[in-house]
């Protein structure tokens, strides 16, 4: 009839959360008999009669809609190849990734060249995870300089926070432009001093993002580490 | 062997001392390390990623690919390093054994790797392994419906004891070795083999020795998984 473990508490594949039919299992959950069971570890969370898991660890599994940070592995006939953090690399089409008119045989690279990063959004990823890209839209473009850093992806809504409560503060301590990718792929660019400090603050994120009242301990982190200075 | 005293001891339902700990592994995707007597396993797991040979893709689902290994120096005699007939059949046994609770669909065309080494062996490996490998999926954040955990029950002379070491594997009087692997929550045995002679009522009475056992098993990794994000 009711929960069998509080909210926020972490919990093992197998464990019982909620017991009658008055919750629906949702993602990283599910029932048996009149049970509901974790498939995953993680912390519990309820939204209103829906139990989910939030995965402590993972790796990034891509959907359609996501704006992802990648590297250019390859250059090919038809567009380039983007490694985007799952086992398989996503496609940039030509058409996808410029509106210039390209003539035949032209060299692709002076779009984007090896290496390159870029902000990309995936278009379409088909049940076999076949991925396409696009950077046409608002935001998507190649990076250029700045530093990279990885989050746990299960973690990106945390380092972003609430209408992107976290990730503004950080910038607005450290004066740096960041860019969060849902595969977990950090950019952060500003100056070199204000840039560690916004590596160390995202790593604290990550760290303790299943700890409560974090916003507050990064409030006090990052004024502390501006009154030092 | 004396009545209810066994060569170092133990009662004949009493498990060695154990230790479990997880992420132990830091290039890992999820580790875990599991010691029960002087036994202990150390597992990693890394992907889902890429699978070659290509041949063994699966669009449907990802597969799970096991490997045992007994480090050269885990025992008295010293273990020809690289694989062989029982570490090929040990990580065949592993992964029929992990496979069931897994769930890769998400994740098609890939592989998960697991890599179990035995640091120190002292019977009851391939049990320790799993128990060890199960724990290290679970922390790599892969859809599991449960957790796997497993222990060796066995015939020692006549007594029917669980978590067998060395010592009474090889005891003179004749010995039966029963490596058992399940699922906590259901009590589905996924793993169950038998190396000697037993009688009907004896497997019976060893197989729920050996799920007691298990459930015993099952709140350390509990414990274990729990208290790595504290």
């Amino acid at each position: 009839m009711a929960l069998l473990i509080n909210e926020k508490t972490i919990v093992v594949p197998g464990e019982e959360i909620a017991e009658g039919m008055d919750f629906l299992p949702a993602k990283g959950t599910y029932r048996q008999n009149d049970k509901i069971i974790a498939s995953q570890l993680g912390l519990v969370n309820v939204n209103g009669r829906l139990i989910r898991i939030i995965p402590l660890n993972g790796r990034y599994i891509p959907k359609a809609g996501d704006t992802v940070i990648g590297k250019v592995v390859n250059i090919g006939l038809n567009g380039w190849t983007i490694d985007i953090g799952y086992a398989y690399e996503a496609n940039l089409t030509l058409k996808e990734g410029t509106t210039d008119f390209v003539e035949r045989g032209e060299d692709y690279s002076k779009y984007y060249d090896f290496n390159d990063i870029v902000v990309a959004k995936l278009l379409n990823v088909n049940r076999a995870k076949f991925m396409d890209l696009t950077t046409k839209g608002p935001g998507l473009r190649k990076l250029r300089g700045g530093r990279i850093i990885n989050v746990t992806p299960s973690k990106v809504p945390r380092v972003i926070g609430k209408q992107g409560s976290m990730i503004t503060l950080v910038k607005e301590a450290t004066q740096c432009r960041i860019t969060v990718g849902q595969n977990g792929v950090v950019w952060i660019q500003g100056e070199p001093d204000q840039e560690t400090k916004a590596v160390e603050a995202i790593r604290m994120i990550d760290e303790k993002a299943h700890i409560e009242g974090l916003t507050d301990e990064m409030k006090k982190f990052l004024e502390g580490k501006n009154g030092k200075k | 062997m004396a009545k209810n005293k066994r060569i170092d001891g133990r009662k004949i339902d009493e498990l060695r001392e154990m230790e479990a700990k997880v992420g132990v592994v830091k290039r890992a995707d999820g580790s875990a390390m599991f010691r029960i007597g002087k036994t202990k396993a150390i597992a990693s797991v890394y992907g889902p990623k890429a699978l070659h040979p290509t041949f063994m893709r699966n669009p449907q689902t990802g597969i799970l690919r096991c490997n045992y290994n007994m480090m050269s120096f885990s025992t008295g005699e010293r273990v020809r390093p690289g694989p062989s007939r029982r570490s090929k059949e040990i990580s065949l046994v592993t992964e029929n054994s992990l496979a069931p609770v897994l769930d890769l669909k998400e994740f098609p065309n890939t592989v998960v790797d697991i890599f179990i080494e035995m640091t120190q062996a002292d019977a009851g490996t391939r049990c320790a392994g799993i128990t060890a490998a199960a724990m290290a999926l679970a922390d790599a954040g892969l859809i599991m419906k449960d957790l796997v955990s497993a222990i060796s029950v066995g015939k020692v002379g006549k007594e029917i004891v669980v978590d067998l070491d060395k010592e009474e594997e090889d005891f003179e009087g004749g010995s039966t070795d029963i490596p058992i692997a399940m699922t906590p929550r259901d009590g589905n045995i996924t793993l169950l083999q038998l190396d000697g002679e037993m009688s009907k009522d004896e497997l019976v009475k060893a197989i729920e020795l050996g799920k007691e056992a298990c459930m015993k098993i099952f709140e350390l990794q509990k414990k274990a998984l729990k208290e790595n994000y504290k």
